[in-house]
């Protein structure tokens, strides 16, 4: 039988791009609001170290940034090769890399919490 | 084989200025960068929350002026038209069908375009900022 890794890298490409069109829009708005100096309450220390101190909360943290680091990770790839940067192999394995180690960093970050 | 095979000449880097429908497709593929580089910010983010109150502040200060609310905005573009063409896609995706008749394609993006909403509203809520 064939194998095939797509599935692999699909299911979290699609996945993340589904959190990225419903959560990223509103995450840039409250990073703007605080980049304008009108930090949202719900930004404060106090605020966000509670949402992420319960564990709902870290898998929350966790599921966003984990899988919007994969999907984007693929989809940079695609960009890449459509803008003429053919060493699909290497561009893939760094970028794959880097969206694991940031998942697995975040991941760790969250459990100190 | 033919004696005259078709050797279409494709420039790598610059097709997509032959019709507008690639330039569309280029655009979206460019929020790609500005989504990833959010993504990055967010994975720092985690970091100065975990190393304790005057870290968390650090990071809220440096987000702050010129560069920040610049980089936000670019973001926020990237999200915005990322998001939009991805809830425009799903009726293309998934097209949905109920006995005999397809659903009407512009109910499905609907409904992701409803979610959306009420999702955002409900974050912003919760967070305070209204």
């Amino acid at each position: 039988m064939a194998k095939s890794n797509k599935p692999v890298v699909w299911f979290p490409f699609a996945a993340g791009g589904t959190v990225i069109a419903f959560c990223m829009p509103v995450i840039v708005v409250l990073g703007l609001l605080a980049a304008l100096g009108h930090v949202p309450p719900g930004l404060s220390y106090e605020r966000l170290h509670a949402f992420a101190a319960n564990g709902l909360g870290k898998l929350v943290l966790l599921g966003v940034i984990a899988l919007s680091l994969w999907s984007s990770a693929h989809r940079i790839r695609c960009t890449c090769y459509d803008f003429g940067l053919r060493a699909d192999t290497l561009i893939a394995t760094v970028l794959y890399v880097a969206a694991l180690a940031g998942s697995m960093a975040t991941a760790l970050f969250l459990f100190r919490i | 084989m033919s004696r005259n095979p078709l050797i279409r000449e494709v420039p790598p880097t610059t097709w997509f200025f032959r019709h507008p429908r690639y330039v569309r497709y280029m655009a979206r593929e460019v929020t790609s960068l500005f989504v990833g580089a959010y993504c990055v910010l967010l994975v720092v983010a985690m970091q100065r929350l975990s190393a304790g109150p005057a870290a968390w502040q650090g990071f809220l200060d440096a987000l702050r002026g010129p560069a920040g609310i610049v980089f936000h905005l670019l973001a926020m573009a990237a999200a915005f038209y990322h998001a939009g063409t991805w809830f425009n896609a799903t009726q293309k995706a998934m097209p949905l069908q109920i006995g005999e008749e397809f659903v009407n394609g512009s109910y499905i993006s609907g409904a992701h375009y409803l979610v959306w909403a009420v999702l955002s509203v409900a974050v912003l809520f919760f967070t305070g900022v209204f």
